[in-house]
């Protein structure tokens, strides 16, 4: 069969269904086969991938730094991550004391499984999605929620009160900001009108989702960074804080399976983030070209990533109470507000057959508003507070009500 | 393929590990696990009978309250267990037998 | 022996043994961790009863809520309870004989009920109109709404229950009380 530029994965699949069967496998052994086969390269590529995704980053937070990042190791450093990883691998694995062996040891492997997981059902090209399962992104809820039971098992079994408290602390971050993130999560499932990840990334074939829903985009993104635990979020691993938390007895190879699945956690959800919003192999041309599509995915992605790792390297990071009032206060009644409104702005449009582009901007301008409002009504009286603290001992009857502290 | 006898007799054994489970020990903790399993064998029921076609979508609805209730019970109970071992500083069942301390 | 009669019959029979270890484990963190692979098996269960959507729902209802919720009340009051202690009351042989007499009952009526012996009808529709009945059915005014609505009501009732419960109060008598 000549190589099908219009299906060149379906041609790779018939092309290898081809060889098994000469070789004498009953049809169900082939099928089987090459499940296997996919998940394992599909795996594979993720992991290595992440080499060059921790090199980016390292190299792009020092362009921000003004200054030069890895450029030793390799042409403009591009092999220090395999340095690092080969350190990494010979060192000593030290197991702790009075440590839990089995949850101790399984952490690692749950983490990294709960990330690589995720890409089983994030759509590619057309036609090339590891499984086209129809409650996609509910799978994608789930199976990241695995990860924050893999860091609560590292916390719990590590033998140590740091580690513990810094589990219950990230394990409180992820749990907390799943809420607003699922919530976002539901706007293209609505707007799409199915659950399923290749249902939504065909359903943008006009235009995107972001052009719908800029809102929920926002509050996703946010969220998943959050939820990913990178800066300004990362309190939960920074050097300065509870002493890197809840991985602080691992090192050696165990601890680099939980730096691996980090990285791969944010571009995971930069990968999410372009095929909900921004979609993800839609472009000129990929329907008959698969291939494009293959591109504009990757080029997608790769920009939402590029994003994500600006924003580590401009904004300090927040105080754990911070980040909970965030949370709480707005990212959850934001969400909530948002998705009644897309909603009622659906079933407007299909009702009355308006603009869906022009209703769904213009509630989400309309929530913009009430948020801006909100959030300056909140500043005014914080600030008046403040000042009222500042004049004590004045005319003002708030400072005369203070008691001394 | 698999006869529908087979799902429920997995079910009627995980209920009664559950119904030991949540009878026969000390730890609050434990109970509610025990509890757990129970639920977890009844959605495994319905599942099975809305699959062989006794009872129609009802099984599936029904699995989905079942959800909730305890998603609902397992939060109300560990709240209750948490506040119980704020006061007593124990949560054996059989300690906890007087009202006011 | 097919292959899907296979993996039910090791799926079902890890589950089974997991639940044992469940009630029979003398560490509390060891039987939750347990309970998880129970009920990740109970969703393979799901899976293979083409209930997807409901496979997926276990796992982010029990795993990832219930079961993680249960790992860190155990952790906060562990305590309370070591290793050592014993771990079941003083009527346990109680419990097991109603659990063995139940057990042996039920299995005793299964056998002389021959419906039950019956196969799998195919599923005439596929997954997604199947997703989109359980969906309608849900909302529909003469169908389940009901149920629905009193879940969510009963669901925000024990949320601010749950919240009001564990609010700590008098918070004095408690620092005295620990010293």
């Amino acid at each position: 069969m000549p190589f099908d530029l219009n299906d060149p994965f379906g041609w790779f699949g018939e092309w290898f269904r081809g060889l098994l069967e000469n070789l004498g496998l009953a049809p169900d052994a082939v099928t089987f086969v090459q499940n296997v086969l996919g998940a394992f390269v599909l795996g594979t590529i993720t992991l290595v991938a992440t080499f060059f995704l921790i090199w980016a980053e390292r190299k792009i937070v020092a362009r921000i730094q003004d200054r030069l990042g890895p450029n030793r190791v390799g042409p403009y450093g591009i092999f220090q991550t395999f340095a690092d990883a080969l350190k990494l691998v010979t060192k000593e694995l030290i197991t702790p004391t009075g440590a839990d062996i089995v949850p101790y040891n399984l952490a690692p492997l749950l983490t990294v499984m709960s990330v690589v997981g995720v890409w089983a059902v994030i759509p590619l090209a057309p036609r090339l999605t590891g499984s086209d399962i129809n409650v996609g992104v509910l799978y994608v809820v789930s199976i990241g929620a695995v990860g924050t039971l893999g860091i609560m098992l590292a916390g719990m079994s590590s033998n140590n009160k740091y580690a513990l408290l810094g589990a219950f602390r990230t394990v409180a971050q992820m749990l907390s900001y799943a809420v607003p993130m699922v919530m976002a999560l539901l706007v293209p499932v609505l707007l799409a009108g199915s659950m399923g990840m290749v249902q939504i990334t065909e359903a943008q074939h006009s235009y995107w989702f972001i052009l719908l829903a800029p809102f929920a985009a926002l509050i996703f993104f946010v969220s998943s960074i959050a939820e990913v635990g990178r800066a300004p979020f990362d309190l939960l691993e920074a050097e300065s804080e509870i002493v890197a938390g809840f991985n602080i007895e691992y090192s050696g190879l165990r601890f680099g399976m939980f730096f691996v699945a980090e990285f791969l956690h944010a571009f995971t959800i930069s990968a999410l983030t372009a095929t909900l919003f921004l979609g993800g192999w839609q472009g000129p041309g990929a329907i008959e070209y698969p291939l494009l599509g293959l591109l504009y995915f990757f080029i997608k992605t790769a920009g939402v990533y590029f994003v994500v790792i600006w924003i580590r390297g401009s904004f300090p990071r927040i105080r754990i109470d911070q980040m909970n009032s965030l949370n709480w206060k707005l990212f959850t009644p934001v969400a909530l507000t948002g998705l009644v409104f897309t909603a009622i702005a659906e079933k407007i449009a299909t009702e009355f057959s308006l603009n869906r582009i022009v209703l769904h901007l213009g509630s989400n301008v309309f929530l913009f508003l009430i948020v801006l409002t909100a959030l300056r009504s909140y500043a005014r009286a914080r600030r008046r507070e403040q000042e009222g603290l500042a004049l004590r001992g004045s005319d003002l009857p708030a400072a005369n009500t203070q008691t001394q502290s | 393929m698999i006869p529908l006898s087979w799902y429920i007799i997995f079910a009627a054994i995980l209920f009664c590990v559950g119904l030991y489970g949540a009878l026969a020990r000390r730890n609050a903790l434990a109970i509610l696990m025990g509890i757990e399993l129970m639920l977890n064998a009844t959605n495994v029921n319905l599942v099975a009978f809305w699959r062989y076609g006794t009872l129609a979508i009802r099984g599936q609805v029904f699995t989905l309250i079942v959800f909730a209730v305890a998603a609902a019970e397992a939060a109300v109970g560990l709240a209750l267990i948490i506040s119980i071992y704020r006061r007593r500083t124990t949560i054996a069942v059989d300690e906890i037998n007087m009202m006011k301390w | 022996m097919t292959i899907v009669q296979l993996v039910f019959l090791l799926v079902a029979a890890g589950a089974l043994f997991a639940a044992l270890m469940v009630v029979l484990s003398k560490r509390l963190v060891h039987a939750a961790l347990w309970l998880i692979v129970v009920l990740a098996g109970i969703a393979v269960l799901f899976v293979l009863l083409n209930a997807g959507f409901l496979a997926v729902v276990q796992v982010a209802v029990y795993i990832d809520a219930i079961a993680i919720l249960i790992i860190i009340v155990v952790m906060l009051t562990q305590r309370a309870m070591g290793a050592t202690k014993i771990q079941v009351n003083r009527n346990w042989w109680l419990a097991l004989l109603t659990a063995v007499v139940l057990c042996v009952g039920l299995l005793a009526l299964f056998n002389q009920m021959p419906a039950l012996q019956s196969q799998a009808p195919t599923l005439e529709a596929d997954a997604e109109t199947l997703l989109d009945d359980l969906g309608v059915s849900l909302v529909d005014v003469n169908r389940f709404i009901l149920p629905f609505e009193v879940a969510s009501v009963l669901l925000l009732a024990a949320l601010i229950g749950s919240i009001m419960i564990a609010w700590p109060r008098d918070s004095a008598s408690e620092e005295e009380r620990e010293t």
